[in-house]
């Protein structure tokens, strides 16, 4: 059944807004020119508060979150998010402070702010940390300008970086956003970069390296203290996409293998939800040398005051208005409180033992690229369903109809057909067998019965749709 | 551990099943002197009713529009947030979700953003909006870049009287690539088109005015319109409050070619800055420049309308390095929240809204002239914005107004030197006309 659109429900004269009833003593037509005034704002809904309620209500059911089931997204760490955080948000200093209030009002989210800075310093291994990027892809954009700067200051800003082919698509296209070209450097058959490839493409134009660790086949790279080396040999810089740091909390730092530059994705790691879409929190990590090209500001402690620092003559600037997603560092913050040290060492350990268990389980059934072992995913393909024409699309579309969102799928590009899977530390040894248990059945069905999945899915509010025909006719608002 | 289901029965049995001995077999492939032995120095944890205790302090020592009576905007807008917003946007299905990739199973989420980029084209009056970017500040940064791709050029003007963090952010963004000039203000607050009319030329990719300016006035926006548009540039407008919308003619009806904003005014907390919301709208002719996810309307395979992400050749996952942007996590739920909140409010509480606001701002103007020691520099029409000049210092009467717990607004002097002497003072309808006394009274 189709849910019609807000716009479909409308009718003239309709309210569902609450306003003050007072008579006005301004007539906008006497303090405005009538060439600035609007008249109407053309096809804007008229609906009852009732009618907005039953509409949003009808549209969550058509949609599945981390609390409706298991979400195995490789690289997206869908861990659940706990209800507290959300509490925590709505606090009335966090949810009502305005960012331009002054300092001595706002020592309460200041100290937050910094706190949280000095965490994720000490998990990430590194020295000072700028919370302003918005997301992971804004983070990503942030440290590569700050690699930049560096070299700009030295006097040669380098004009490519070197980035590995299992990147995620966001890599290459922060670099681009910074000015810099694009070189792309093979992984080895075991899935890893190679100091030699590194060695061979590093020169002194280059102005360093972005990879991922553990990387987008969830193999840590074991090379990496080596290939910094490489990279800093030649002057050049290490940037690390900390997507994958559900894997190494409290196990592993980056900043003790090299790396200079880290961003941390808080909707990831840290369990801040991922709201369809956003809002998320790319906090970048640098080393001491580097800090003083991060963002303004940034929150230092004087004595007993939290105190927003402008004070970095080298500064990049700004990459966002205010301070950034504050209220998504507060669910962090909590997060991290509630797990402690020991908490997120358990937390680490337990995704990348449901990640080899599941590994464990699939390997008879499913094709696995690169046999090194796993960390907290591991990615399969589609080579074996293949031969009875069912791709790894075919299989994604046929596992909702077992209830379960599909794994990340046709990523990272080095595996045709690539199914990534990614099941958090926060799912129970039951949910991972009922998922195994899923896959078996889809693996049967794709030799015995592949018909069946080429039309999946079968159980969803809508069959599987036309996304071909999106892109053909063009459709993308509600026109009367 | 709450979070964290598993017992020593299914760590013994699941490390048997891989042939692991330990958890820490897991991790024996990292070379030992990359692994860190001594745990994290991180405070001890928090049970949750701690934990909440604890956030309760910091919460209770900061304050905020309830605590205090304030009258700070500049880019950040305190408005009433309709309880049925959060009643919405808290549902898990649409707080835990994850991007809709997966149509089939995310038609929810899909068809809520192809909704809000609807009202997002109506409330501009432009032909189509994107699912939406960080904040007001990139948004304009991203727009800027897009003028550049579109018109292969690379000057970009902004006025000064853009919010000043908006053009820090263009500056990063567009470092080593746009040449970023910046034109001033006329004696009325408004941006000296006679400037404009001179720079801009065919090296000019854009012009950004923002509109109520920073200072408050609206803009000569039909004026503007021409002077770009002789120059063959892209008119890039930024609405810092979109609630002003409800009274004043869209950007689209002065034929903008890209219009950003904040959305965070519609239907979001102030939240000491962020999230905020990008709002993106463009002209159909640059849809395939336009970064940012879109939501398109399509069918299945029954013929059922449906709705999926589209246009994913412009983004970072297909075309990398080619990409229009590297944007990919966005600010999906606030752009619900705006959703939701603008059916609310409807066309005729949009209107009613922005007519309540303006009255309000007027009270307070007419009521702070009759002080002494009190100037307008700027007197151009304006919304809800208004710069006052005075004669004592306007920080020292910010720290002199905390103890009656009120903040007068916010002193100039931080982003434009040659305003020490002047103070930003934003109304919103959660400023009653009590407040508005008090404002009065205590500046007396």
């Amino acid at each position: 059944m189709d849910e019609p659109l807000i716009f479909e429900r409308s009718r003239r004269g309709r309210k569902g807004y609450s306003l003050p009833e007072e008579k006005l003593k301004t007539k906008p037509q006497d303090v405005i020119p009538d060439r600035l005034l609007r008249q109407d704002i053309k096809d804007f809904p008229e609906v009852s508060e009732l009618d907005v309620v039953r509409h949003f209500t009808h549209l969550s059911q058509r949609n599945y979150g981390v609390d409706t089931g298991f979400y195995p997204l490789g690289s997206c760490t869908m861990k659940y998010n706990p209800k507290i955080n959300e509490e925590a948000a709505r606090l009335r200093g966090f949810a009502l402070s305005h960012p331009c209030q002054p300092e001595e009002l706002s020592q309460g989210v200041l100290r937050l702010i910094f706190e949280l800075s000095q965490f994720l310093a000490e998990i990430g291994g590194l020295d000072a940390v700028s919370l302003q990027p918005a997301a992971g892809a804004q983070g990503e954009f942030t440290g590569m300008r700050v690699i930049r700067a560096y070299h700009e200051k030295k006097g040669n800003p380098r004009a490519a970086v070197l980035i590995p082919d299992t990147a995620h698509g966001t890599n290459p296209a922060s670099s681009r956003l910074c000015g810099y070209g694009v070189i792309q450097v093979k992984t080895t058959e075991k899935g890893v970069l190679a100091p030699e490839a590194v060695s061979q493409a590093m020169t002194e134009d280059i102005a360093g390296l972005m990879l991922t660790n553990p990387n987008t086949l969830g193999l840590f790279e074991t090379n990496i203290k080596e290939v910094a080396e490489v990279v800093h040999s030649k002057g050049g810089l290490v940037y690390c996409d900390g997507a994958n740091m559900n894997a190494l909390m409290g196990i592993a730092r980056p900043g003790d293998m090299g790396v200079d530059v880290l961003q941390f994705n808080l909707h990831k790691t840290f369990s801040t939800p991922h709201g369809g879409g956003g809002p998320g929190s790319g906090p970048v990590a640098v080393k001491k040398h580097l800090r003083r090209f991060l963002p303004v500001p940034l929150v230092v402690k004087k004595g007993t005051k939290y105190v927003l620092d402008y004070k970095l003559p080298d500064s990049i600037g700004k990459v966002k208005a205010f301070y950034g997603n504050f209220g998504v560092m507060v669910r962090a913050y909590a997060y991290i409180r509630s797990m402690g040290a020991s908490g997120l060492k358990r937390a680490s350990e337990c995704a990348v033992l449901n990640a080899r268990y599941l590994r464990e389980r699939l390997l008879p059934y499913f094709d696995l690229p690169y046999d090194s072992p796993c960390l907290h995913e591991c990615v399969f393909s589609d080579n074996k369903q293949k031969e009875k024409g069912v791709t790894t699309l075919d299989m994604a579309k046929r596992l909702m109809d077992y209830g379960f969102h599909p794994p990340t799928i046709y990523f990272p590009l080095v595996v045709q057909g690539a199914l990534m899977i990614e099941p958090t530390e926060t799912e129970s040894r039951e949910t991972l067998d009922e998922f195994v248990e899923a896959m078996i059945a889809i693996a049967k069905e794709a030799q015995e019965n592949p018909e069946i999945i080429l039309s999946a899915p079968h159980r969803t509010k809508v069959s599987r749709v036309d996304e071909v025909k999106a892109a053909r006719e063009l459709i993308l608002k509600w026109k009367p | 551990m709450r979070f964290l289901p598993h017992t020593e029965d299914d760590i013994r049995e699941m490390l048997e099943a891989i042939g692991a001995g330990s958890l820490a077999d897991l991790f024996s492939h990292i070379p030992s002197h990359l692994k860190k032995e001594a745990p994290l120095r991180l405070p001890p944890r928090l049970s949750e009713q701690e934990l909440l205790s604890h956030l309760s302090a910091l919460s209770g020592s900061t304050a905020n529009s309830e605590s205090f009576i304030s009258f700070l905007g500049a880019g950040c807008y305190d408005h009433f947030i309709p309880a049925a917003v959060d009643a919405i946007s808290s549902r898990s299905e649409f707080l835990t979700s994850y991007t809709p990739y997966q149509p089939e199973v995310s038609q929810g989420v899909l068809q809520a953003i192809f909704e809000y980029q609807t009202l997002v084209c109506q409330l501009f009056e432009m032909d189509v909006a994107n699912a939406s970017m960080y904040d007001g500040a990139s948004a304009a940064a991203e727009a800027v870049l897009m003028a550049g791709r579109i018109k292969r050029r690379t000057k970009a003007i902004l006025s000064m009287a853009l919010h000043p963090e908006y053009r820090s952010v263009i500056k990063t963004y567009c470092h080593g690539q746009m040449d970023i000039q910046e034109i001033g203000l006329t004696k009325e607050g408004l941006t000296d088109l006679l400037s404009l009319g001179r720079l801009a030329d065919d090296t000019t990719a854009c012009v950004v005015l923002q509109s109520p300016n920073f200072f408050g006035p609206i803009e000569r926006l039909g004026e503007a319109d021409a002077i770009v548009h002789r120059a063959g540039a892209l008119f890039v407008m930024a609405v810092a409050e979109p609630i002003s919308l409800g009274l004043l003619r869209p950007p689209g009806s002065f034929n903008a070619d890209i219009v950003v904003g904040e959305g965070q005014p519609l239907g979001s907390p102030t939240s000491f800055g962020g999230p905020g919301l990008g709002l993106f709208a463009t002209r159909n002719a640059h849809v395939r420049q336009m970064p940012g996810r879109i939501v398109g309307q399509t069918a299945d395979k029954e013929g059922k309308r449906a709705f999926c992400l589209t246009l994913a050749t412009r983004e970072q996952h297909i075309r990398r390095e080619k990409a229009t942007s590297n944007i990919c996590t966005n600010e999906g739920l606030l752009a619900l929240r705006s959703a939701v909140y603008l059916s609310l409010m409807g066309k005729q509480g949009l209107r009613r809204l922005s007519e309540i606001i303006l009255d309000r701002t007027e009270l307070l103007k007419k009521r702070l002239k009759r002080i002494p020691g009190l100037s307008f520099p700027f007197n151009a029409p304006a919304f809800n914005e208004f710069v006052v000049r005075m004669k004592r210092s306007p920080e020292k009467l910010v720290t002199a107004l905390l103890k009656k717990k009120i903040i007068p607004g916010l002193p100039l002097g931080r982003y434009y030197p040659e305003m020490k002497d002047c103070l930003l003072i934003s109304v919103t309808e959660k400023n009653s006309p009590e407040d508005i006394e008090a404002l009065c009274k205590a500046l007396q």
